[in-house]
């Protein structure tokens, strides 16, 4: 942690984005999501309803879990559409 | 180079800030500041200025504004009196935790209740620790110096500090005086271009302002905002020094009148000072060893130098226009104290309460003052440590 | 052009709210947040917030989840700083200073909003300045514990008003501050919730281009608050939605549009019971408050659907 002599004028922070630097994929409990690729629409829905940006998107493709940041709501396994009404994530117990 | 207009205190500030043409300004009415604004806004409304006015819904969301302009990149003012000054409370501390170089000219007014238009300090005086520097004025030309000198003060790199300027309501505000202006380009160029630190405008390099701080760091960021006061006399002094080159006429931390020699002596601010100087001469004639100290930069308050000015005294009185309830001393009368109390050598001190909601600060209360003080420095012996003057019983 | 409104195009942009923020699991609050910084993802902004969760969640110590400019000033006067930053791009604008696009939004909480708030937000918006203001609506002071504001519902209950044998959770009804905000003649005022994300964009993109004060109010869940389940957040602004608790309309230059009326309108207590925070509704006995909110509700959106009756236009109607 910084000493007084470092704080910047009226503590203002000067690099966006930050808190990224905060893995708080460790506040996880009991469960974490999984995603399984074969029951997957692409609908991306889980990405935008996550709270934690916690799902990776590259060129429009729906890509694996950013288990650095989940909290493991599972907002995204309950309106995952699925395929057929077979969901693409669940949520099983979190592996320390 | 200059003009000698007769004008009001209100009229010349507002015509300081015409000189200087903020980029914006939030306005609310309170008397005795009211006035001010008001003739600011004529100028908006002429097109005299390029000022943006903000005219808000109340003294806090004024604040608010200036915090948020201020913030966002550009040179802000605005101004208040006594209830107004109360109700930005909350955000005084943010806009100097922030560093945010706002210009405040505080109208001093009483505070309610019981509801006082007129002037004494416990507005201003209520606000002393909230992180603002204050700047206090005799006159209306001294107001108008101030307002100037405030400006540069504030947006100093080093400090980047709000500003209060501070001058007696009605007394000053609406008593027309003679003042000399300087020329509209000689105030800008002294002004200068505004530099923006940390601009939130500035897209591209987005920043985030008013983090929550945790206990792990909160005493560190606290201790470095202490830090930065102690620059700000040096730098004080440096603006008063380039504004004589401009003006002739020479500001100080404080002012010192006829106090070398004296014996007693007397710590007044704002307007009173005045009529205290006559009696003094008056007294001086007839061989009496006075003399008064009138603080300029009350916050952050210079105790070293006014320690040093104040200890060869044998008496000294402290004239406070604002008491503090709850059976303290006046304020000033605190800082003074604290000035001295680590000298071996140093005056007997007495705190008298004056002029309070407007009442008039008359030569013979400066007398009757010079005259106990006579007493103490004869008998050593106080009477009463606090008390009101001009006061029915 | 404009970044069209789905999730495929995006999900190219950059999320300009990054994770590394410290709000619970499962709360609504940066969902929204997101949302609507997706929807404004075309143009350079300007964020300020009011204390509150997001705000104290959001930017501490030295780590900030904001990529772009953001302020929090206080708890009451996010609109006033915020009219403040907005006043000055003006000016420096004028003096040829700056000569970018920005836009300017406020995300405050209800509290933030309708409460302590409500001056400085009622002041902004009537000086006509060019911003959006958004409140994230979780009906409750969260950030302090969970207190009743003016924007809890009826008998929910809440840590200042508990319920109890005589007093069963907020006595009063809510306060309808969407309405109060249309009745300032704004140019564009809104409620949206994040189950129905294309209608919360396609408002906020609207609301951005129009020039002027506009506000939108967004159904916030807020699990720890609602005692609700971590992953409920969608579904219970959903449930919202279709019992009708939290219509989603807009009013634009008077004219007033139920933007999404749900197919069946669902019974109230399906939103009711998926929440701890009415429980004691559930109790023996207490049918009639159930009863009394469900007829609420009921008057409330039929004199919504009248309201757009009114206004809407002939060509517009029966649509
Ligand atoms: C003037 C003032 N009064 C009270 C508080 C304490 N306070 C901080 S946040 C908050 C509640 C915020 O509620 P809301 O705006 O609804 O946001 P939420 O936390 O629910 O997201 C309160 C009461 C404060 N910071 N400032
Ligand atoms: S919500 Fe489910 S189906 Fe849709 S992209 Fe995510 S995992 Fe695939
Ligand atoms: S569990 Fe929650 S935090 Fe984790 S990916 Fe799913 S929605 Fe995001
Ligand atoms: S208390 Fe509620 S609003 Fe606050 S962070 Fe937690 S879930 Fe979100
Ligand atoms: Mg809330």
């Amino acid at each position: 942690m910084i000493g007084w002599k470092d704080i910047p004028p009226g503590m203002v922070i000067l690099e966006a984005g930050s808190a990224s630097k905060i893995k708080t994929g460790s506040w996880r409990a009991a469960y974490r999501p999984k995603w399984i690729e074969e029951n997957c629409i692409q609908c991306l829905l889980c990405w935008l309803f996550c709270p934690d940006n916690s799902v990776k998107v590259k060129d429009g493709k729906r890509g694996e879990f950013d288990y650095d940041y989940c909290k493991g709501c599972g907002i995204c396994a309950l309106e995952c559409p699925g395929k057929k009404g077979n969901k693409a994530i669940v949520m099983e117990e979190e592996v320390k | 180079m200059t003009k000698v207009v007769a004008v009001t205190g209100n009229e010349a500030v507002a015509n300081a800030f015409r000189q200087i043409e903020p980029d914006v300004c939030a306005a609310y009415p309170i008397t005795p500041q009211t006035e001010l604004m008001q003739r600011f806004a004529a100028f908006v409304s002429n097109g005299q200025v390029r000022t943006e006015m903000i005219l808000v819904e109340s003294e806090h969301s004024a604040l608010s504004a200036c915090v948020g302009a201020a913030a966002a990149g550009g040179r802000v003012a605005t101004a208040t009196s006594s209830q107004g000054l109360a109700l930005m409370w909350e955000i005084l501390f943010i806009a100097s935790g922030l560093r945010l170089p706002i210009v405040m000219p505080v109208v001093n007014r009483a505070l309610s209740a019981p509801i006082n238009i007129h002037c004494d300090h416990s507005d201003a005086m209520g606000a002393r620790d909230s992180g603002w520097i204050q700047l206090w004025s005799e006159n209306a030309q001294e107001a108008y110096d101030n307002t100037i000198q405030a400006f540069r003060i504030a947006e100093d790199m080093n400090i980047r500090l709000p500003v209060m300027i501070c001058y007696d309501g009605f007394i000053i505000s609406h008593s027309i005086e003679r003042i000399e202006y300087l020329d509209d380009d000689v105030v800008k160029n002294f002004v200068g271009e505004y530099k923006p630190l940390y601009p939130l405008l500035d897209v591209e390099n987005p920043k985030s302002y008013g983090p929550l701080i945790l206990t792990d760091l909160y005493h560190e960021v606290r201790k470095a905002h202490s830090e930065v006061y102690k620059k700000v006399p040096k730098v004080v002094i440096e603006v008063a020094k380039e504004f004589e080159k401009i003006s002739g006429r020479k500001y100080e931390l404080f002012e010192n009148y006829r106090l070398d020699d004296a014996e007693i002596g007397i710590v007044i601010l704002n307007s009173a000072a005045g009529t205290t100087k006559d009696l003094i001469d008056e007294y001086r004639d007839r061989g009496v060893k006075v003399g008064l100290l009138k603080p300029r930069l009350y916050r952050p308050f210079p105790y070293e130098e006014v320690g040093n000015a104040l200890k060869n005294l044998k008496v000294l009185c402290v004239l406070d226009r604002a008491d503090a309830f709850g059976g303290s001393f006046g304020p000033l009368y605190l800082d003074i104290a604290a000035s001295l109390c680590n000298f071996s050598q140093k005056p007997i001190l007495i705190n008298r309460i004056y002029g309070l909601g407007g009442r008039d600060f008359m030569p013979e209360h400066a007398a009757e003052v010079i005259e106990e003080l006579k007493d103490i420095a004869k008998t050593g012996k106080i009477t009463k440590l606090k008390e009101y003057i001009g006061v029915r019983e | 052009m404009a970044t069209p409104l789905n999730l495929k195009e995006l999900s190219k942009q950059e999320v300009r709210f990054t994770a590394g923020h410290r709000m619970c699991a499962g709360c609504a609050a940066p969902i929204v947040v997101k949302m609507v910084l997706l929807a404004a993802c075309d143009y350079s902004v300007v964020v300020a917030s009011s204390t509150g969760c997001l705000e104290v969640s959001s930017c501490i110590s030295t780590y900030t989840a904001w990529k772009v400019p953001w302020i929090h000033n206080a708890f009451e006067n996010a609109a006033a700083t915020l009219s403040g930053v907005e006043t000055m791009y003006k000016a420096l604008k004028k003096r040829g200073k700056i000569d970018k696009d920005i836009k300017f939004i406020a995300i405050c909480g209800d509290g933030g909003t309708y409460d302590i708030g409500f001056q400085s937000l009622s002041g902004a918006m009537e000086r006509g300045h060019d911003m959006l203001y958004i409140c994230y609506d979780n009906g409750a002071y969260m950030n302090t514990g969970i207190q009743r504001s003016s924007a809890t519902p009826t008998f929910a209950d809440t840590t200042t008003c508990p319920a109890g044998a005589v007093i069963p959770g907020k006595p009063q009804q809510r306060k309808d501050l969407t309405r109060i905000m249309a009745a300032h003649g704004l140019p564009y005022v809104a409620q949206a919730s994040p189950s129905h994300w294309p209608d919360l964009m396609k408002k906020v993109r609207k609301a951005i281009e129009i020039q002027g004060p506009k506000f939108i109010n967004i159904f916030t869940p807020c699990n720890r608050g609602w005692r609700s389940r971590n992953d409920d957040a969608i579904l219970l602004s959903r449930l919202a939605v279709e019992t009708c608790f939290w219509p989603l309309y807009e009013v634009e230059d008077g004219v007033t549009r139920i933007t999404v009326k749900p197919k069946d309108k669902k019974p109230l207590i399906e939103f009711l019971k998926a929440q701890g925070r009415f429980k004691h509704l559930f109790e023996p006995g207490k049918e009639k408050m159930i009863e009394h909110l469900q007829e609420m509700i009921d008057k409330n959106w039929e004199s919504l659907l009248k309201e757009e009756e009114m206004t809407l236009p002939k060509e517009e109607g029966n649509k």
